[in-house]
């Protein structure tokens, strides 16, 4: 009477029945076996969708980012390698290209440690004291995330441009900031400036302040305390918000652009430099450039990835710590 | 210091509050605040006529139609599709998904003007995808269309990954006890937690989409009154020395930001009220 399919259904369940096997269809179903004949691969809970659904989704979500995600990317590299390694080595080895990665390099050196130093402080004031006004300060420090990168570079310009606040000042005094390197760094750190800061704040307000207080009561005073005790358990939060500053310091464009003034050799940065050799139709040499900076965003996401495991692990230990076990 | 007596709530042992609450406020102030400030200082010397003048010719009307009416459009498809990408990273397993999931983040990583000159190269006439499309993408507003959609990609994503991940799978068992469709458990149950999630990735995708200026200049074609964006028209506007009038945009798009700003802290926090109810 048993249906041969029914063999095939090697669940531990069928192991332990086989010395008894039920002989009719009721008695299956009365010890809850109503799935009798299905293959097992058919089988689901009552919590997921039907294998075709699934694979659809999958299909969808995978087409969406192959279209606008994948492809962009493997572009950048295929068109930079379109005329051979002889003219991608041109471009790169260029004095123009060479001086603007040198400008790049210079601008991040200066403004991601500016920002690390903000971002700790303000991570510290806010996550470990109970003052007024803390909310306000948290919405001010997103605040350029919300600025179009065009308008932080034009703010710049109406304070220290010829027709700006200091601008006459600037002039009298031989010094220039808007079209030379001060301006294209006061830019890059307006774009950069909340990124160490929002890394920080979510894992220090997790920490609790218990762990500093207990050094404090131990007799550290307040730079043994933050080396020994705060340091180390932020530091992999810390180097996350650098990773993410840097590669956005390195690849600022509107605002970088209101600012610099383009000029060659002086004061262009490789997104810039990307620009002008593109509008020149030189689509290999851009494109060889741009595959430097496609190389950092990949760089970038790989150690973001590594870095936010660790960062996702001890935000839940710093959560659990705190509950009573 | 002031700080620690005017505005501490309680009594601490921790050191370095006036220090480092002070240098955060300077560093803030010097940076962000007074420069901001600069662009209302400056707005304010014009007459209600003039800033009205300067903000609303024909010309500045049509960017703002496209700047607002593609980034609505590409957040709303990035909502759709981050639901999408979203639910299929959370809930399914496939081969190298730990990569595509790490992946997501690359318009974060990559510089908007690399971007944009692969954009422009892939939806030109004779690019790998514009040479299978019946019309023009490429230096037309749809070509803006389609970098905002590269650019916000990954805001709706990572909104709502960690809320889908928290989602009580015994409600979803409670409901298909008692009888729902996977599609009615979807509808009635998953939608309703993960929607305030939603909206703060799209509102996240939108804001992101309104001040965007290098993934789009590339491909847009830049024609005054058809594809010209509106950060593209304050720049053309610094250019021929027309620092008020440039200003004077700057501090329409300044104040949607802020508006946007406030909108997207208030869905934040009903999100996160919704996810404590449950």
């Amino acid at each position: 009477m048993k249906p041969p399919s029914a063999q095939s259904l090697a669940t531990p369940m069928d192991s332990h029945e086989r010395g008894h096997p039920s002989t009719d269809r009721h008695s299956r179903i009365r010890e809850g076996k109503l799935d009798e004949g299905v293959p097992p691969r058919l089988l689901r809970s009552a919590t997921s969708e039907p294998r075709w659904v699934q694979w659809t989704l999958i299909a969808l979500a995978l087409g969406f980012m192959t279209l606008f995600l994948f492809v962009p990317l493997a572009t950048v590299f295929v068109e930079a390698l379109k005329k051979g390694w002889a003219v991608y080595l041109a471009a790169v080895m260029d004095d123009d290209a060479l001086s603007a990665i040198q400008l790049t390099l210079m601008a991040t050196a200066i403004s991601v440690p500016l920002n690390l130093v903000f971002g700790v402080a303000a991570a510290w004031a806010i996550t470990k004291f109970d003052f007024r006004g803390k909310n306000v300060l948290l919405t001010l420090i997103d605040l350029p995330f919300s600025v179009s990168p065009v308008i932080a570079g034009l703010i710049y310009v109406l304070i220290f441009g010829l027709q700006g606040w200091f601008g006459e000042w600037l002039r009298d005094h031989d010094l220039k900031v808007i079209f030379a390197v001060p301006g294209i760094v006061l830019a890059t750190i307006f774009v950069t400036f909340p990124f160490v800061a929002r890394e920080l704040i979510p894992l220090m307000q997790a920490q609790g302040i218990e762990q500093e207080e207990a050094a404090r009561v131990l007799g550290a005073n307040g730079w043994q305390m933050f080396r020994r005790v705060t340091l180390p358990n932020i530091q992999w939060a810390l180097l996350y918000g650098v990773i993410l500053c840097n590669a956005r310091a390195m690849g600022e464009f509107g605002a970088v652009s209101v600012v610099s003034g383009h000029i060659r050799g002086q004061t262009n940065t490789m997104p810039l430099h990307i620009e002008i050799v593109y509008n020149e139709y030189q689509f290999a040499a851009a494109f060889a450039v741009a595959s430097l900076l496609a190389g950092l965003a990949l760089v970038t996401l790989v150690a973001k990835y590594v870095v936010e495991q660790r960062v996702h692990r001890e935000k839940r230990e710093a959560l659990t710590q705190g509950e009573p076990s | 210091m002031v700080f620690s007596r005017t505005l501490l709530r309680r009594h601490t042992v921790l050191p370095g509050f006036d220090l480092a609450l002070g240098f955060a406020l300077l560093y803030l102030c010097l940076i962000v605040l007074i420069p901001l400030s600069a662009a209302f200082l400056k707005t304010a010397s014009l007459t209600w006529d003039q800033f009205l003048d300067a903000t609303t010719t024909p010309r500045v009307l049509a960017s703002y139609r496209l700047t607002f009416g593609a980034s609505f459009l590409a957040a709303l498809l990035n909502a759709l599709f981050g639901l999408i990408v979203a639910w299929v990273l959370v809930r399914y397993e496939f081969p190298f998904k730990r990569i595509i999931d790490a992946l997501v983040d690359l318009p974060f990583a990559l510089p908007t003007a690399v971007a944009g000159i692969a954009l422009t190269a892939i939806w030109a006439e004779n690019g790998w995808i514009g040479q299978f499309m019946p019309f023009k993408v490429s230096f037309t507003p749809l070509g803006v269309w389609v970098a905002l959609v590269f650019i916000g990609l990954p805001f709706v994503v990572r909104t709502l990954q960690p809320v889908l991940e928290d989602v009580n799978r015994e409600l979803e068992e409670a409901a298909a006890t008692l009888g729902a469709t996977r599609w009615q458990t979807f509808g009635k149950v998953i939608f309703p937690i993960l929607s305030p999630a939603l909206l703060t990735g799209f509102a996240l995708a939108f804001a992101r989409a309104l001040g965007e200026y290098g993934s789009v200049i590339f491909i847009a074609g830049n024609m005054p009154m058809i594809s010209e964006i509106t950060p593209l028209l304050i720049i053309t506007k610094l250019e021929q020395y027309d620092y008020a009038g440039a200003t004077a945009i700057a501090v329409v798009m300044l104040v949607v930001s802020f508006v946007m700003l406030l909108t997207i802290n208030a869905l934040q926090g009903w999100s996160r009220r919704r996810q404590g109810m449950l």
